[in-house]
């Protein structure tokens, strides 16, 4: 197997960590990095700006909740966008059917999504990961094609004039950052609790996590039931943010993009994760003439990140990786 | 009800012959192909270039020329398949499944959107398109052109189901899929069976496209996701990785569906295929001819 050596120290695993992980590692980068996102409205606000760094916002919470099912438990969940739908419809549906406020649906929206993760874990979990993979991927589009035939949700058209939960964008922009701050650091510390152990224990190896007397069914339903509520409640800050919502919002290409988010910063990796969400939700408004390239090169893009450096650009804590 | 047979039927040959190569890379090297789907796509764009660089052509050739084409398409697209598994498969053979996975959603995205770049985002329409007289058989109506498609595909199936039964190649695939590295140790290329396995499937979905193209007149880039989808959905039915299950389950999946849409309404027509792929994967993962025969290629 002398294969798998050099392949394991070309991508820099058993290598002491580097300047730039260490960095990443340290326990201020995190703070830094709220840092950076609460002064930013003073550089640059206006409507557009914060508008692009409200949904960045959102979509580092969605990507840190996919984190937990596939980078975390190695559960490749390719219809994530599914529970990002469900949240949002739930709540937009309640708040403008019952006239209540955004707020007063979290609880609904968190009970909603729970089921959700339930309906679609419990029978398919047991199966093997490729099947997983494509189970949610059928079911990411049984959500959007039940979306836009059903009258309740609108239809095709969607919902329109779902309440704000503030009255200013840049209001809205810092409650944004800070609810998805607390969701980072809820996936940061889940990660490190013994469920968290217990889930990086299954990614690496469900035989010997069985073995060893975990239960990994109820385990792996515990990570998915954690994503599905992370991607719920960024679907009510994303229904909030837009006041509207349709169908067309919710296509596989979402799902795609949050798993490239999680795949390019490094599966399991916090602060990875992050700033590959971060990378990703940005990257288009910089590179608006290549629209038409842009989702190609995202394709490549994952290839090439995937047989180059398998852990993403920014791995997680090279010791537990190898 | 015959004509919902007949439908079903129809639909159901194609995605059996998509599903065809879904099952057998699956059943040879255990990976999903997610890219499959759109080697169908790239199929019916090829196929559309083709026929556009042929010119004109006169109605009464449209079915020659279109079996032609067909072949031609069915080299092209097995060549590229070729291609997709040398740069982005081969090099991660002995990686975990979950990168290998991504990889392949990689590689989709890469096919749609480049031939979204290469070809545009607006659908195209089909230079030969098959309409033609229908008839009646036992009470359902149908073209000579739907009858001809059937019959390329049961052809194509026949074909591949006799190579991999009666031929060296078949039995070096199938060895494979039972033990790739005993089969190597036996002096089995297993690089190229793998590469040649690639082919057949990626030339059958190919010839899927052109079929599709032809006969419903409209392609487009992302035509290939939602086939990839129900060609798995077909493959699971019938046993993935099993020729004659994956067959069936193509023509199980388009009876189903052909049934569905009459009974739910077309709305509801994909909502109720994801419903049979789940229920299925729940209740016999190894579809309804899986069990019994072990070899898998």
């Amino acid at each position: 197997m002398t294969g798998t050596t050099t392949k394991t120290r070309r991508l820099g695993t058993d290598k002491p960590p580097t300047r730039a992980s260490k960095l990443l590692q340290n326990r201020w980068a995190g703070l830094g990095g709220l840092l950076i996102a609460l002064l930013a409205p003073f550089v640059d606000a206006t409507p557009y700006a914060l508008s692009v760094m409200t949904t960045a916002a959102i979509f580092v919470m969605l990507a840190s909740g996919l984190n937990i099912v596939v980078g975390y438990c190695g559960l490749l969940d390719l219809g994530y966008v599914a529970f990002f739908a469900v949240g949002a419809y739930t709540s937009g549906v309640l708040s403008t059917r019952l006239d209540l406020p955004l707020l007063v649906t979290v609880p609904a929206v968190i009970v909603v999504t729970v089921i959700a993760g339930i309906i679609i874990g419990a029978p398919t979990l047991r199966l093997r990961s490729d099947y997983l993979a494509i189970v949610t991927l059928g079911f990411g589009e049984i959500i959007r094609i039940t979306a836009n035939n059903l009258d309740v949700t609108g239809g095709p058209s969607g919902i329109y004039g779902i309440p704000s939960l503030t009255d200013s964008p840049v209001a809205f922009y810092y409650v944004t950052v800070v609810i998805v701050s607390l969701a980072v650091l809820g996936a940061a510390r889940l990660g490190r609790s013994r469920i968290g152990r217990a889930w990086r224990f299954v990614r690496e190896d469900e035989d010997a996590a069985e073995a060893m007397g975990v239960n990994t069914y109820r385990v792996k339903l515990a990570a998915y039931i954690a994503g599905a509520v992370w991607g719920g409640l960024a679907g009510v800050l994303s229904a909030a943010q837009l006041s509207a919502i349709s169908p067309n919002s919710f296509t596989f290409l979402s799902s795609a993009l949050v798993l490239m988010a999680v795949v390019l910063g490094g599966m399991g990796s916090i602060p990875g994760v992050v700033i590959g969400a971060v990378v990703i939700s940005l990257l288009p408004e910089f590179l608006r003439d290549l629209a038409d390239y842009r989702f190609f090169l995202f394709g490549v893009l994952l290839i090439i990140v995937m047989l180059l450096r398998p852990q993403g650009l920014w791995p997680a804590r090279s010791k537990e990786v190898s | 009800m015959t004509q919902l047979v007949w439908n079903g039927l129809f639909v159901g040959s194609f995605y059996a012959l998509v599903a065809l190569g879904y099952s057998m890379v699956y059943g040879i090297i255990k990976l999903l192909n997610f890219a499959h789907g759109d080697l169908y796509m790239l199929g019916a764009f090829i196929g559309f270039a083709v026929l556009g660089a042929v010119g004109g052509v006169s109605s009464s050739m449209a079915l020659p020329l279109l079996l032609a084409v067909l072949l031609a398409t069915m080299v092209f697209t097995g060549l590229a398949g070729v291609a997709l598994e040398r740069i982005a498969y081969r090099p991660l053979r002995r990686a975990p499944r979950l990168s290998l996975l991504i990889t392949a959603v990689g590689a989709s995205f890469a096919l749609e959107y480049g031939m979204r770049a290469a070809a545009g985002a607006d659908p195209r329409v089909y230079p030969v398109r098959l309409g033609g007289t229908s008839m009646e058989v036992l009470g359902a109506r149908l073209t000579l052109q739907q009858l001809v498609l059937i019959g390329v595909a049961v052809v194509l199936m026949i074909g591949l189901n006799l190579l991999i039964t009666r031929t060296r190649e078949g039995r070096a695939m199938r060895a494979i899929a039972l033990d790739p590295r005993t089969s190597s140790l036996m002096g089995i290329d297993v690089n190229a069976v793998i590469s040649r396995t690639f082919f057949l499937g990626s030339a059958l979905a190919g010839a899927a496209g052109v079929m599709a193209g032809a006969y419903y007149g409209k392609i487009d880039f992302l035509m290939g996701f939602l086939i990839g989808l129900k060609a798995f959905t077909a493959a699971v039915i019938g046993g993935i990785g099993n020729i004659p299950g994956t067959m069936l389950g193509g023509l199980l999946l388009g009876l189903l569906e052909s049934f569905g849409t009459f009974w739910l309404g077309g709305e509801w027509r994909d909502v109720f295929t994801f419903g049979v792929l789940i229920l299925f994967l729940t209740v016999r993962p190894t579809g309804l001819l899986g069990e019994r025969v072990t070899e898998r290629v």
